[in-house]
């Protein structure tokens, strides 16, 4: 951590340095909070007692053909309070931050674990919230105190215009969010956790309209392009040229013919294997899914205790691993919000699956190893078991090679749509952007490219995994799971790859 | 004192404070959204895992010299350290403002009026759902789900002296009760007790009419080949199709912009069938009839009828965009109350007008897989059924359809029953959400199943 954060901070924007007021960095009056000293007050409530007090800031900055859409940001400042008592852990959380508002919770929870502990699901223990001392600093880059708000608000705009290459384009966005995160986990058992990540994410995308048809393009997907670390994500020469390229394929999109219906080979770029790998792999490994925990929301998962160890789950140029080590991924952390450690991890080896993704609470429950991925999406929700950086390692093959080898196939990129059952085996996963491949080589681009299949025999369709430069490492703020919901970060970092024999079909003509 | 009344006073306060300090020519919202809710998510029957929230999260829209900044945060209910924190982003806000570009389609902050609306309820005491949670399980019922209760408030005052309030003490039990069918294949039936008063006995009722349907799901399920089938959506299943119609459907800059599933229909290229009938109707009360902006929406808005669009949702700010007359809808121009209306297909001729086909009760993962022909894919979820000449044969395994709204609520809507059933929200990313439907069952002749 770069400074004390118990602080009460200055109240004025930052006028100083060598950009013009106001620059992007925006620090409130936040309230006074001292994690340590509240722990103190309210540890004697419960056997056990765990303090999590976090502060986010997001924001989101948009423009739309031309115009500012959005200025704005939420802050995020409260804590969540666990109290262990007869086995059972209950969580209260409050934003207020008073001694009376912080004892109120804490005994309210701790009346309710007491409650809850005859009718508990299983008994816990502060096994589950091992002592842990750390502090994690994620990358920063260039921050936000860098930049004046009228520069990238200029940026912003700049884009729109560059997507907008023709009359034809209808609606030309360009969104960008930046968020700093701190959180700090105390327990009555000493742990003591402090980590602060910085983020930001981006999107630029055109809707070309024209002869009845309507289509829609973006970089890379409306919300994969996001990262830990700073600015720098913004090369802005680069970004706006990109633009242009976006506007020109939307258009093209217009005058594409549509995918065909049939069985045929299938390259997805890594901004679609992101998806992929998110639906069919990343939720069906939760070890809570498994333990039915999400039966009645998201749903169960058609993998099995004993598939660990045992089950081929695709073929053997397939090795995925949980990374939260990954740098500027996403969801890279040094602990989980249970005080676990974060190590890398292989989840399937070869096309094996070997372990699965669970905190400690799911680990003892099933006696199954698992990962520190127990995180919740903020001060008012309890962590459960979720996805983080989920990666599918890269092979040796080139694109062109691929491209190569396939008689007739398509190459899809950039997610647009996705389904899939709640035992994670039907899917149907749509992309912005398809490129016809005949004979080897790529020949033209095709509108509405859908590919479905069935989890497990789709990934013993894997003929070959794509090296290092056809990688990328992306991700969503918008992963949905649990009760009451969360809405967590995730990232994926995986390269291209090529399936034999899979069905696609376009829209309607 | 309440805690809904201790939120509504602290906002009162604090927007006199901000309000007495704004200068000439600025202009302001604040909006509240409090809860204090207990979450309680059942695993087995057990409790896994329980949380109580108290939240109270402040928005503050600031408009000046052509320009908006909209910021939210969290309050702490210690009215001096709030109001200071709100201060320091109203200085922010005024540093913005001085560098941001002009905002042409800005909806000045005006009075609309005073409307406040207070719903009390009774909500059950937990050791009393723990103790009949026990009971269904000394039952053998496999229970997995969340009760959610409490207290909510949506609040919203402006610089032009606007107040308005819509408070609701209200709980859902949203669950899935399971089990294992001859096969050793699991099925599951879905149930929502949901409202303002808890009953007792009127849990049990419906706890013993859903683990009635358990026995049928314990016959082996039949493995259906994709293909066109007939097919009977029950209220729970219409409720998931509505909700496609505010994502990029019904709104009128999602149309202008070309992101609306109903640019078609709109375009008079295809017409639904006059038995859809769509509105938003604040009638049910679920949620507060003013929006964001303290704009109090008609108490009902004709949506879709005689098979074309009446109204598309349109917000002040669409409004000034595109030189058209809005209809005080929100900024996300999304349905906040929709009511289908029922149609004349009774209960008891449901099975026999179906003959032959799939009688599905939930869906589940729904998304666009052609907007523009407003096609969409989804699967099939809990208790679905094959049904031959009007008798229920057996569940079926799970299917994933793809077929277009055009087709369900067009041509191929045979029948919609003459039972609305109101099904209230159970969202709850970031916080309770408030609302609800009002939704019939529909009979559909040919719907494309894919996988
Ligand atoms: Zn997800």
């Amino acid at each position: 951590m770069s400074g004390p954060i118990t602080m009460e901070s200055n109240p004025l924007s930052y006028r100083g340095g060598n950009v013009n007021a106001p620059s992007l960095l925006i620090t409130p009056h936040w309230p006074g909070f001292e994690p340590e000293k509240a722990l103190n007050l309210i540890q004697k409530e419960a056997e056990w007692v765990g303090l999590r007090w976090v502060r986010e800031t997001t924001q989101r900055r948009s423009a739309r053909n031309g115009l500012p859409e959005n200025n704005g940001a939420h802050f995020s400042f409260g804590v969540m309070i666990e109290t262990l008592i007869d086995g059972h852990i209950a969580y209260a959380g409050t934003s207020d931050l008073s001694d009376q508002g912080l004892l109120r919770a804490t005994q309210a929870a701790a009346l309710k674990a007491k409650e809850m502990a005859t009718r508990k699901a299983y008994a816990a223990s502060i096994k589950e919230r091992p002592t842990s001392v750390g502090r994690y600093e994620g990358p920063k880059g260039r921050w936000l105190d860098t930049e004046a708000l009228a520069t990238l608000s200029g940026h912003l705009i700049e884009c729109t215009h560059r997507l907008k290459v023709s009359e034809a384009i209808v609606t030309a966005v360009a969104e960008v969010s930046l968020i700093e995160s701190e959180v700090w986990y105390l327990t009555s058992s000493g742990t003591n956790l402090q980590q602060r990540q910085f983020m930001t994410g981006q999107h630029f995308g055109a809707i070309a309209q024209g002869s009845g048809e309507t289509q829609q393009r973006s970089l890379n997907g409306p919300t994969a392009r996001c990262q830990q670390g700073g600015l720098e994500a913004f090369d802005w020469d680069q970004l706006e040229a990109a633009c242009e390229g976006v506007g020109e394929q939307a258009l093209a999109l217009l005058k594409a013919d549509n995918c065909p219906n049939e069985s045929l080979d299938l390259i997805l770029a890594a901004d679609q294997m992101l998806l992929q790998i998110h639906e069919s792999i990343g939720h069906p490994l939760e070890l809570d899914r498994i333990l039915g925990d999400e039966r009645n929301y998201a749903g169960w998962s058609f993998i099995k205790p004993s598939d660990f160890g045992v089950l081929q789950y695709g073929s053997p140029l397939m090795n995925v691993t949980f990374d939260p080590t990954y740098p500027g991924e996403f969801a890279s952390y040094r602990f989980d919000d249970g005080g676990a450690p974060a190590t890398r991890e292989f989840l399937i080896q070869e096309g094996l699956l070997v372990r699965g993704l669970g905190g400690l609470e799911s680990q003892h429950r099933l006696g199954l190893q698992g990962v520190a991925n127990f995180r919740s999406s903020g001060w008012n929700r309890a962590p459960i078991d979720r996805m983080a950086n989920i990666n599918l390692e890269p092979g040796h093959s080139r694109l062109e090679d691929m491209i190569q080898q396939v008689e007739r196939g398509i190459l899809m990129e950039a997610n647009r749509s996705w389904s899939i059952d709640d035992v994670r085996k039907k899917f149907q996963f749509g992309c912005e952007i398809g490129h016809l491949i005949e004979d080897g080589r790529m020949t033209r681009i095709l509108k509405n490219p859908n590919y479905r299949g069935v989890t497990v025999p789709f990934w013993h369709a894997l003929a070959a995994v794509g090296d290092l430069s056809t990688s990328n490492h992306f991700g969503t703020p918008y992963c949905g799971k649990g009760e009451p919901q969360q809405m967590i970060r995730v990232g994926h970092a995986s390269p291209a790859c090529l399936f034999r024999d899979i069905e696609v079909f376009g829209g309607a003509s | 004192m309440k805690t809904t009344d201790t939120h509504r006073d602290l906002f009162q306060a604090l927007s006199n404070k901000i309000y007495s300090s704004l200068h000439q020519g600025e202009s302001m919202t604040l909006q509240l959204a409090a809860e204090h809710q207990d979450y309680l998510r059942f695993n087995q029957t057990r409790v896994r895992q329980m949380t109580q929230v108290e939240q109270i999260r402040l928005s503050m829209r600031f408009q000046s010299e052509g320009r908006r900044v909209a910021f939210s945060l969290d309050l702490t209910s210690d009215l001096h350290a709030d109001t200071r924190s709100v201060l320091s982003l109203l200085e922010r806000a005024r540093e913005e403002i001085k560098v941001l570009p002009e905002d042409p389609f800005l909806s000045p902050i005006e009075n609309h009026g005073e409307h406040h609306e207070d719903h009390p309820g009774t909500l059950p005491p937990l050791p009393e759902l723990l103790e009949a949670m026990g009971f269904y399980e000394k039952k053998k019922l496999d229970l997995a789900g969340l009760y959610a209760g409490g207290s909510l408030l949506r609040a919203t005052t402006n610089s032009q002296g606007l107040y308005q309030s819509f408070s609701s003490d209200s709980f859902f039990l949203d669950y899935s009760l399971f089990t294992l069918n001859v096969a050793g294949e699991n099925k599951a039936v879905k149930g929502l007790y949901a409202g303002r008063s808890w009953s007792t006995p009127a849990f049990h009722e419906e706890m013993t009419t859903s683990a009635a349907q358990l026995p049928v799901l314990g016959t082996p399920s039949k493995r259906l080949e994709p293909g066109r089938y007939r097919v009977f959506f029950s209220p729970k299943a219409v409720d998931a199709l509505i909700g496609m119609f505010s994502w990029g459907g019904v709104s009128y800059a999602a149309y202008r912009q070309g992101e609306s599933a109903l640019q078609k229909l709109m375009d008079g290229e295809v017409r639904l069938s006059p038995h859809f009938r769509l509105e938003e109707d604040f009638g049910l009360s679920l949620t507060p009839r003013f929006n964001s902006l303290g704009e109090i929406t008609p108490t009902s808005l004709p949506i879709i009828a005689d098979g074309e669009v009446e109204n598309l949702l349109i917000s002040s700010r669409t409004a000034r965009e595109y030189g058209i007359t809005g209809n005080h809808a929100d900024s996300a121009e999304a349905l906040r109350s929709p009511v289908m209306a029922p149609g004349n297909l009774a209960s008891e001729d449901i099975l026999r007008r179906l003959g032959t086909g799939l009688y599905l009760s939930n869906l589940h993962y729904l998304n666009w897989s052609d907007r523009f022909n407003a096609r969409f894919t989804g699967m099939t979820r809990y208790a679905c059924f094959w049904v031959e000449d009007g008798q229920i044969v057996a569940p079926i395994k799970d299917l994933r359809f793809d077929e277009s709204l055009f087709t369900l609520f067009g041509s191929a809507l045979e029948a919609v029953t003459d039972r609305a059933e109101i099904i209230m929200a159970t969202d709850t990313y970031n916080q309770r959400a408030l609302g609800g439907t009002k939704v019939p069952g529909i009979l559909v002749d040919g719907v494309r199943f894919t996988l």
